[in-house]
Formats: structure tokens, C-alpha cells, sequence
């Protein structure tokens, strides 16, 4: 186990090897100069020569690659060429934020559809079942954008009943939660059901039930147990899943955080602070996989970890 | 034919039972599909959404990328009339968008791409992704080894993520701007889905290249490529149409969300992601410029989902989830 564990930490090493190396190949690619902006007022040769110097974008390409990988092993992150800070600066004033929605999202998903997903298992062919797996189909298939405009015009515009710009107080924090949380939600419905599903037709259900028990000591202590094991795995893919949702609700709620950021450097072609998005999100969702992929291992010791 | 039927009708005779025609597996699942309602619901919406785009040149009321008399803009769809709007047109049975261009008409033009995004560069994925996964699957080797480091490094990354960097950072290039940057997104696209269905291929392979079947195969001779092409694809074409009828809308979702996120499909060219993104700035007073592409991504996605479900379900009974 403790092998399994170093080799998939030392697994990191060569994937964000490549990972900044392909942000890197194709922000170079990229046409453009972020010093051409101003189109009526071009900078004279000699300060584009010394804008370039200073950002090291005169030296041969592979030496600028080592330096960004240098640069980047110290916990520096370059300089965002539109606002003129330092990209770590930026990106801790956004991550709190950014963390905060997050974790909501995924506590809210959880707490509504690993309910709906056994009850819904429980009661299989019923009215109840077939709402859940339509919630289930339209959470999944349904952009988080889509859902958003349509709430936003119901609650927002029509009704006035919530703020939709902005972030702060708790009336703010409601909808972009919400939207957040549905795609993963609707997936971890689906996944809680037909893992139950499954848990329920065992033979140790079926001993727990001839023995006697309370069908609530059945459900809860014996099948739901077991059920949840496949639920677990599917919180790396959901937080890659928040992570690409975030860029999106917060630019369309106008949430302070890093994913309107991304954004916003996307269009104005800041291109350090790409990269340094681009590297910090697949860090994330690598150590969101691993952390899975080890306690799935725990949880479940009939899982061989080679 | 006519032989073989007599000879199944002659041995029947013999054991005493009455001949039955044979069905395929295909047939089956055909008649599984057929009996799904939501899967034809589906196929119902698809096909009208494909012919509004296939002849959006003759239904369209009025051109979608040229402006109209501006002080039509932002006129609401007629039946608003009837709710107090005093900003309606009978020419605009949907209203118009800032511009004064036809709601109408370019949510019919947008389907077109929609629709394209959503089968070209899924055919590409089919084609390269079943290719190198079968190779992969089969050969095992170098080719297996490259592709398993390489989806290990892609898989780090969401896809949604990795496509927005490759689209943002070469949509300014030369490439990045052919027919309006269309052709980029179908190359990002292939780029980054064909991984997940080499895998799948790849373990589907895996799993049936030593059965008897396939032994048998090579005992008498037969080389590798037919192998591959007459015994093994069959028999892993079932979860592979499913995975592609799910590819489909994946692709459609992420070209809207290019769009709606300004990167994607450039204008004046109308997709409804796009309109999303154009439409936002007057939501709160005109909020119809927004709604009616929303709804119309929402519909055609559903749609194909509803397909996709009713595929899955068809073609592989134990696979439901």
C-alpha cells in the first residue's frame, strides 16, 4: 500500500512535467504580442526591446522553458501582464472565494443526492424513482449556463427574490451554489442509485433480513455501507467538474474568484496567468485522483492496488 | 437464402418444433430501441432540428448576419403582445437581438453548427481513437505503452479546461481562423476526446483477444488486420456506438460553452452559445435575446441524451445505470 502510494505521488512529477509543457508550447504558439494592444499608439522598438528583456522574452525558447519550470518550482509564478502583480498574489486573493463555492457545491450535492439516489433505489419503479432519474438525466445534460439563465430570469429578474451579481452575503451565495452543485449532484444521484441498487440484491442483505433485524439497521448499517464505496471514486471526477463549472458561474454571477480570473485572462491574453491557472487546476484534479484512488484502496481491501 | 430456409424448415420437421426466422442481435436491439419512448421523442426532435438546418437558407424569414433597421432592435416574440408588450413586430415572430437581426432566423442558422460540431468531430474521434485503440488493444507492445502515458497526462487535465487553453491560445493564429474558427474547434475536439474511446476500445480488446473465437481465428491463419476488422470490431461495436452517442451532445455542450465564453465560433456567424454570450448584456431588461437559444441547446441536448439512454439500454441490457 505505503508503494502503491509513493509511486503515485512520484506519478506527479513527470505529468505536470508535461502539463506545463504543453500550457507552455501553447501559449508560444499563441499570435501576438501583449505588447501590441494599443493599435493607434504602437510602442517605440527600443521600449518593446526593453519590455521584452525584462520579461525574458528575447531569450532562445528552450532557456525560457527552463526558467519558467525554475521559476515555477520556487512558488513564482510570473508577473500578469494586464494588471502588472504578481500572479500568486492574484490567485490567493481569488482562491479563498473560489474554495468557498467549491465546497458548498460538493456538500450541497451530497447532501441532496446520495438521499435521493437510496430512496430512490429503495422505491425502484416508482413515481419517485422515475423523478430522481429525470433530475438525474436533466442535471447531467443540461449546462450549468442554461440552468443559470433560466433561474436567474425566475429569481432575479422576474421576482427579485435573489441578487444574481456579486458575492457576499448568503442571498448571493444561494444560486451559483445551486448550479455548482447540480451537475455533480445529478451524477452522484445516478451512481448512489445503481450502486444501492446492486447492495440490495446481496446475499449479507438477505442474511441480515432473515435474522431479523430492523429494516432501517439493514439499509443503513449493512447495505448503505457497502453502496457507498462506489460513491467515493466519483469525487475526482466531480471536482474537476466543479473546477470547469467555476470558471463559468463565476463569470456569470460576477463572483471575486480565480475561475472569473481565468476567464478574464483568457480574453485579454494574459498569458502567464493562464499557465499558472492551467498548471495550479491539473494539480488539483491530480491530487483529488490520487486521494481517491487511496481511499478507495482503504475502504474497499478487496481492490488490489498494483 | 432459399436453400437455407428449407434446410432449417426440413430439420425442424425432424425434431418436431416449429421454425422460427432467425433475428440478429441488431434486429433485437433495433426492436428494444423502437419500443423506448424517450428514445423516439429524440429521434423526433433530432430529425427536425437536422432538417430546420439543412434548409435554414429557405425557412429562415430573413438573413441571420446582416443588421435589419435598427430601431426594430430588441422588438419581443408577438405572443408577448398579449402579456402588455408594446415592443412587438409581426415580421419578428421571435423578436430580434440588439443588432435588430431576426431571433428566429438565426436560431435556425445556429442549429447548423450545432449539429456539425456535434457529428464531425465525432467522426474523427471514431476514427482515430478506434484505430489506435484496437492497435493498442491487440499488438499490445510500444504502441500500448505510448498510449497509456499519454491518456495518463491528458486524463490530468478536465477536458473542458485543456480544450479552453488549446482554443484560446490558437484561435488567433492563421489556422485558428478557418471558416470563422470551426475548423479549430473540430481539431481541439478529436484532439481530446479520441483518448477516452481508444481506452475503452483498448479494454474491450483486451478482454476478448483470447477467447476461443479469436484463438480459432488464428490458428487456421487468418493475419492480424482481418482479425481485427471481421472478428474483433464486430463484437465491440455495441458499447462504442453508445459511447459516441454520448460524444455527440459532449461535443455540442462544448462548442456552446466556447461560445457563450467569447472563444468559440466567431461572429457575426450565429450559434446559440454565442447569442447566450451576446444577449447577456441586456438580460434583465430584454431577457428573450437569452432564453430562446438556452432552450434550444437545453431541447437538442436532452434529445440526444434520450437517444444515447435508449442506445445504452438497447444495445446492452447489463450496462444500465
Amino acid at each position: 500500500m505505503l508503494r502503491y502510494v509513493i509511486r503515485r505521488l512520484l506519478l506527479i512529477i513527470p505529468t505536470m512535467f508535461f502539463v506545463a509543457l504543453i500550457t507552455f508550447t501553447l501559449a508560444l504558439a499563441a499570435p501576438g504580442s501583449p505588447f501590441d494592444r494599443n493599435v493607434t499608439r504602437p510602442l517605440s522598438q527600443e521600449t518593446l526591446e526593453r519590455f521584452n528583456r525584462y520579461y525574458g522574452l528575447d531569450r532562445p525558447i528552450p532557456e525560457q522553458f527552463v526558467i519558467y519550470l525554475g521559476n515555477l518550482l520556487r512558488g513564482d509564478l510570473g508577473t500578469s501582464l494586464t494588471s502588472r502583480r504578481p500572479v500568486v498574489d492574484l490567485i490567493g486573493q481569488g482562491i479563498g472565494t473560489t474554495a468557498q463555492l467549491g465546497v458548498q457545491a460538493l456538500l450541497f450535492a451530497l447532501a441532496f443526492s446520495i438521499p435521493l439516489g437510496i430512496i430512490s433505489a429503495l422505491k425502484q419503479n416508482t413515481p419517485i424513482d422515475y423523478l430522481s432519474l429525470l433530475v438525474a438525466t436533466v442535471g447531467t445534460t443540461i449546462p450549468g449556463f442554461v440552468t443559470a439563465i433560466f433561474l436567474i430570469y425566475i429569481f432575479g429578474v422576474q421576482f427579485h427574490l435573489l441578487p444574481f451579481v456579486g458575492w457576499g452575503s448568503w442571498q448571493h451565495m444561494v444560486m451559483p451554489t445551486f448550479v455548482l452543485a447540480l451537475g455533480p449532484g445529478a451524477f452522484l444521484t445516478r451512481i448512489t442509485r445503481a450502486s444501492m441498487l446492486e447492495a440490495i440484491r446481496q446475499d449479507y442483505v438477505r442474511t441480515a433480513r432473515s435474522k431479523g433485524l430492523r429494516e432501517q439497521a439493514v439499509i443503513v448499517g449493512h447495505a448503505l455501507k457497502n453502496a457507498l464505496i462506489p460513491v467515493a471514486t466519483v469525487i475526482g471526477p466531480a471536482a474537476a467538474f466543479l473546477i470547469t463549472g467555476s470558471f463559468i458561474i463565476e463569470s456569470l454571477f460576477s463572483v471575486p474568484g480565480i475561475g472569473r480570473l481565468y476567464v478574464q485572462s483568457i480574453q485579454g491574453r494574459d498569458y502567464p496567468m493562464v499557465m499558472s491557472t492551467t498548471m495550479l487546476y491539473a494539480f488539483v484534479i491530480m491530487i483529488a485522483n490520487i486521494t481517491v484512488d487511496i481511499v478507495y484502496g482503504v475502504l474497499d481491501p478487496r481492490i488490489k492496488v498494483s | 437464402m432459399a436453400t437455407a430456409v428449407t434446410a432449417d424448415q426440413r430439420r425442424a420437421d425432424e425434431l418436431g418444433v416449429i421454425a422460427r426466422k432467425q433475428r440478429s442481435l441488431w434486429r433485437d436491439a433495433l426492436w428494444r430501441l423502437m419500443r423506448n419512448r424517450a428514445a423516439i421523442v429524440g429521434m423526433v426532435v433530432i430529425g427536425v432540428a437536422a432538417i430546420v438546418a439543412l434548409f435554414a437558407g429557405v425557412l429562415a424569414p430573413y438573413d441571420p448576419v446582416t443588421y435589419q433597421n435598427t430601431p426594430k432592435a430588441l422588438m419581443e416574440p408577438i405572443w408577448t403582445q398579449f402579456f402588455g408588450s408594446k415592443f412587438t413586430d409581426p415580421g419578428y415572430i421571435l423578436g430580434s437581438d440588439a443588432l435588430g437581426r431576426d431571433i428566429l432566423s438565426r436560431l435556425m442558422y445556429a442549429a447548423r453548427i450545432s449539429l456539425v460540431v456535434g457529428f464531425v468531430p465525432v467522426s474523427l474521434v471514431f476514427l482515430i481513437g478506434a484505430t489506435i485503440g484496437m492497435l493498442s488493444g491487440y499488438l499490445g507492445g510500444w504502441v500500448d505503452n505510448l498510449l497509456m502515458r499519454f491518456t495518463d497526462i491528458i486524463y490530468a487535465f478536465p477536458d473542458l479546461l485543456f480544450l479552453v487553453i488549446i482554443v484560446a491560445t490558437l484561435r488567433g493564429t492563421a489556422f485558428g481562423e478557418i471558416l470563422g474558427g470551426l475548423v479549430l474547434i473540430f481539431v481541439a475536439l478529436a484532439i481530446i476526446s479520441w483518448v477516452g474511446l481508444a481506452r475503452l476500445v483498448r479494454g474491450q480488446v483486451l478482454s476478448l483477444k483470447h477467447r476461443e473465437f479469436i484463438e480459432a481465428a488464428r490458428c487456421i491463419g487468418v493475419p492480424p488486420t482481418r482479425i481485427m476488422i471481421r472478428h474483433l470490431f464486430p463484437n465491440i461495436l455495441a458499447p462504442v456506438i453508445v459511447s459516441i452517442a454520448f460524444a455527440i451532445p459532449g461535443a455540442m455542450l462544448a462548442e456552446a460553452t466556447l461560445s457563450f465564453l467569447g472563444i468559440g465560433i466567431r461572429p457575426p456567424t450565429p450559434t446559440w452559445g454565442g447569442m447566450i454570450n451576446e444577449g447577456f448584456v441586456v438580460f434583465s431588461t430584454t431577457p428573450w435575446p437569452v432564453l430562446l437559444p438556452a432552450l434550444c441547446i437545453s431541447t437538442v441536448l436532452l434529445a440526444f441524451t434520450f437517444v444515447g439512454d435508449g442506445l445504452r439500454d438497447a444495445l446492452d441490457p447489463r450496462m444500465k445505470i
